[in-house]
């Protein structure tokens, strides 16, 4: 199919974009629409599937083919999608709550097959359509209406969930940080297998500046560090801070000069052990800069292409099925 | 080889030979004695030889309950006759008991005067407590109304197998075959199919082939030496309609409808599941058709399974998901969603005895509810029944031509009796079977998601990949047409109406109810599902003693065929028999105004012929 040069405006559709005035699901609505064009992905063949929730509205707005399904269960029906049609182009959009939640079985069971398709958390630690409820990654003691004294129950870091989950891909960004999300989602696309990625979103009615520190352009460079493959763990508005190992598996932000410079600091591995990736995912301020870019990339079998291998050495042993063979099969007789 | 004419080369009288029209026989032992095997070998064998047959397995849930206790029995039955068989029959002729335990389970289900074998060398004190005997029924007169054979089965089989190098446990696992042998004796049968099949089975252990066989030819030896039996009997072949026959299990039959209706419309099957007893067969037979295409896709849990299916189908592929009533509940909120995107999707429920977890390995029809109502507000679904093992075969493919034509779920009840009992199959003309022509939706010009044929009232399926057909499917209520999402208040009852009336509409795409028997009179036999060998047995033994008595079977429960009310309406009275508490009854009911007389059984095991024939006989009697 001749489609070419797709822009943003392609990818949207003639609904109206229901979101609360001010959410952070607008910049990333325009993001995915951007990078979906400079990816130059058809519309035709690709497919966002979503749960419930906030952010499961996506698909309504995006003008490719779309399942808005139920609460949790997003990556199942992707999964049945993806396995049908290895053609598409697959992204699931999902919250905090449908992912983790109600649909945690689903995401960790996904990531462990390692269909390939794209997960995109929009993590704002409260349950938004429900109108303000505690999720499973607010923090803890929240106050929040279910929890007018506070939340007991310690939160999820999903980006650790997906790394004890087995995920080929694993990767973070942010909102409202728009070149870095796009960025992002270009590498998720890329990867072969389950990319996952969780998305910090502000929710600016029922829990505004849940991430004030990391989304807001004058604090954001000193309390985020960006990952790159190969590169030394470097922060801070001047570049001046760094990540060094204090000792096995214990990380301390030190200052650049004055006797530390760049070799002596931590240089990101994607395909880094699980002890290394774990220690960067639960690193946050303030005692430590927020990681965001890709964490974890590496390349797996993924279930969808074995599937399809599977069928075809078994149709290559035994040739095409013959209908007639299996019904008339075993002993049987005939009566005259 | 086959047992001829006069069966004693020894001195003495030999057993004569007795015809008979029909058997019941039922091997009974502890779950690890193997007679399941030992059953569907004495099946395979008298298919061969030509007899209708049905049997019903009865194994407990528990993989090795404790040796010898009432809980670890496992039991086969089969009935066999030279004419149509249309149940495994009620009491059973002649009953092998391997242990205590098997004798005290099934003796109460036996006539005076049957045949039981019991293998005394399994009969010690240790053994009778943990069946809870306090004596042995062996010796207490317990027995007298019964022909009792106590036989050696254990020191026999070791006998036989004295110069095979096994070790004596090995050894005593033969017995079974020992047991099979004599069964054969017994009923005049060949062993040349076992023992065909124990060289196939073993082909890798010589010494397992030598050790099986000789245990199955000196079983029938030992007959033969012995005279243990003053008679046997010869059930000769059923004259069965014209054809090629082979005999099948409810999910091969299952399994096989679903390949053919995939290779009949062209479409990949796609099979969501998650392991439940009893319908884990199905995810077991489909998985070996890969080179059907067919993906079997073994998911995480029951919501997964369903919701994986669902996905495939929005891509174009034939949806399938199966589970038994637990998984179907847990699949209902998906199932919702299935009926609103409106998109083809089958749901077999393998019905096993419930509430909660129940008893997993009995068979019960009682999620008919479940299936025709058991989803929150206005949500129908088309439901169709399963009636006997082979008819799995038609169902599973009806169900797909349903479910593809017209854009809807279509939940297909069969149940533990159906799927793991077996029959013979009168194999399909694959040629002839009924064309599933799909036709996708590509052109852009034209589409709308929910722009529906005026007839069927039938959306368009246009899959991912189609240039210009982009559209967005969801659970949020719909413009009618568009498929936009909306919350108006006359578009939202108007489209809950339209859902039903499509699935109304069905009726005109389905067979009427027919009646066999007489059109109208005093006695309807209304049944559904498995009951109706059961039923079919009953009324002819009804009509042969002169009670004039008609009987229908409905296959399609949701909708009902358009002439049910019309046929019920020309009976005064209606028999419903059902494993339930009278769901069907409920439903008729509900929908006709007619008053019918339910009757029910909730034992988890399926109706005898003579329970619904006496119920019969009352109705027919009484004034």
């Amino acid at each position: 199919m001749a489609e070419t040069t797709l822009t943003k405006k392609d990818f949207q559709t003639d609904q109206e974009v229901r979101w609360c005035p001010g959410c952070g699901d607008y910049a990333i609505l325009s993001a995915v629409q951007q990078t979906f064009a400079a990816l130059g992905l058809e519309r035709h063949n690709t497919v966002v599937v979503s749960g419930i929730g906030c952010a499961a509205r996506f698909p309504y707005y995006m003008d490719t083919f779309g399942f808005h399904t139920i609460h949790g269960r997003a990556p199942a029906v992707a999964s049945g999608i993806k396995i049908a049609n290895p053609e598409l182009a697959v992204w699931i959009v999902a919250g905090d709550g449908d992912a983790f939640s109600i649909g945690g079985n689903h995401v960790i069971h996904l990531m462990r097959r390692n269909i390939d398709v794209n997960l995109l958390v929009f993590d704002n630690r409260i349950y938004g359509l429900t109108k303000g409820q505690y999720s499973p990654t607010s923090e803890l003691g929240k106050v929040t209406k279910s929890t007018p004294y506070g939340s007991l129950d310690r939160p999820f870091n999903p980006v650790s969930v997906a790394l004890g989950a087995g995920a080929t891909f694993v990767a973070r960004s942010i909102d409202v940080h728009t070149p870095h999300m796009k960025q992002t989602l270009t590498d998720a696309h890329g990867h072969t297998g389950t990319s996952f990625v969780q998305i910090f979103q502000n929710c600016n009615i029922f829990n505004d500046g849940a991430f004030e520190k990391i989304r807001e352009k004058k604090l954001r460079d000193d309390n985020v560090i960006e990952l790159r493959h190969g590169e030394p763990l470097i922060f801070g508005k001047n570049r001046d801070r760094g990540i060094r190992w204090a000792g096995p598996g214990t990380p301390e932000v030190v200052e650049l000069g004055s006797g530390v410079d760049e070799k002596d600091l931590v240089v990101h591995d994607e395909k880094g052990t699980l002890g290394y990736l774990m220690t960067l995912s639960e690193m946050k301020p303030p005692q430590f800069p927020m990681p965001i870019g890709v964490l974890r990339r590496i390349d797996a079998p993924t279930v969808d292409a074995g599937i399809h291998e599977q069928i075809e050495a078994v149709t290559e042993k035994k040739g095409p099925g013959d209908l007639e063979k299996i019904i008339y099969a075993g002993n049987i007789w005939t009566v005259d | 080889m086959s047992v001829e004419g006069t069966v004693s080369n020894k001195p003495g009288r030999p057993a004569q030979i007795e015809r008979r029209e029909r058997a019941v026989i039922r091997f009974a032992g502890d779950s690890g004695d193997g007679m399941q095997l030992t059953g569907s070998q004495f099946t395979a064998t008298t298919a061969a030889v030509g007899n209708d047959l049905a049997t019903l397995p009865d194994f407990p849930a528990e993989i090795r309950a404790p040796a010898g206790t009432l809980a670890g029995v496992s039991g086969f039955q089969i009935q066999f006759a030279s004419e149509a068989v249309f149940t495994p029959g009620d009491a059973p002729d002649a009953l092998v008991a391997m242990n205590p335990a098997a004798l005290k389970a099934n003796i109460g289900d036996l006539q005076p005067n049957s045949i039981v074998i019991v293998n005394v060398d399994s009969f010690k004190e240790t053994d009778l407590r943990k069946a809870g005997y306090e004596k042995s029924p062996l010796d207490d007169g317990s027995l007298d109304s019964f022909r009792l054979l106590k036989v050696e089965l254990t020191r026999l089989t070791r006998a036989a197998l004295q110069e095979v190098d096994l070790p004596t446990r090995s050894i005593d696992r033969c017995k079974n075959f020992f047991a099979l042998g004599m069964m054969y004796y017994l009923y005049r049968r060949p062993v040349d199919v076992t023992l065909a099949w124990i060289e196939q089975k073993f082909k890798n252990n010589p010494t397992l082939i030598q050790a099986n066989q000789l245990a199955l030819k000196a079983g029938v030896a030992f007959c033969e030496a012995t005279e243990v039996f003053e008679h046997v009997y010869e059930v000769p072949a059923a004259k069965l309609e014209p054809g090629t026959y082979r005999n099948v299990s409810g999910s091969q039959a299952l399994a096989l409808g679903f390949v053919a209706a995939s290779q009949k419309s062209g479409l990949r099957l796609f099979q969501g599941s998650y392991p439940i007893t009893p319908a884990s067969d199905l995810l077991h037979e489909l998985s070996l058709y890969k080179n059907f295409g067919v993906v079997t896709f073994q998911a995480e849990d029951e919501i997964a399974a369903i919701g994986a299916a669902i996905g495939a189908s929005f891509a174009g592929a034939l949806g399938i998901t199966s589970s038994s009533g637990p998984g179907i509940a847990l699949k209902g909120e998906f199932l919702g969603l299935a009926m609103m995107v409106e998109l083809p999707l089958v749901v077999v429920d393998v019905q096993r005895a419930g509430p909660s977890t129940g008893m997993p390995t009995k068979t019960e029809q009682a999620d008919l509810l479940q299936a025709v109502h058991g989803r929150f507000s206005e949500s129908p679904c088309v439901v169709l029944a399963v009636q006997s093992p082979a008819d799995g075969f038609d169902m599973a493919y009806e169900a797909c031509r349903l479910a593809l034509l017209h854009m809807t779920p279509v939940i297909l009840l069969s149940d533990g009796f159906i799927a793991n009992g077996t029959e013979p199959w009168k194999l399909p003309d694959v040629e002839s079977l009924d064309p599933i022509e799909v036709r996708f939706h590509t052109d852009p010009e034209t589409f709308e998601a929910y722009r529906r044929d005026p007839e069927t009232l039938v959306r368009p399926w246009a899959l991912p990949g189609t240039s210009g057909c982009e559209h967005r499917l969801g659970g949020l209520e719909k413009q009618d047409g568009s498929g936009n999402v909306s919350y108006d208040a006359a578009n939202h009852e108007k489209m809950v109406r339209l859902r039903a009336e499509k699935i109304e509409r069905i009726r005109r795409h389905i067979p009427e109810l027919e009646v066999d028997g007489p059109e109208s009179g005093r006695l309807l036999v209304l049944g559904w599902g498995s009951t109706y060998g059961a039923i079919t047995s009953a009324v002819r033994r009804a009509r042969e003693a002169g009670h004039v008595v008609s009987q229908a079977h409905l296959r399609y429960l949701n909708p009902f065929p358009a002439n049910l009310g019309d046929v019920l309406s020309r009976f005064e009275k209606v028999l419903v028999p059902e494993i339930n508490m009278g769901q069907l009854a409920l439903l008729l009911q509900g929908r006709f105004l007619k008053k019918v007389e339910s009757q029910t059984k909730v034992q988890g095991l399926p109706f005898g012929a003579s329970e619904i024939l006496s119920r019969i006989v009352e109705l027919s009697e009484a004034n």
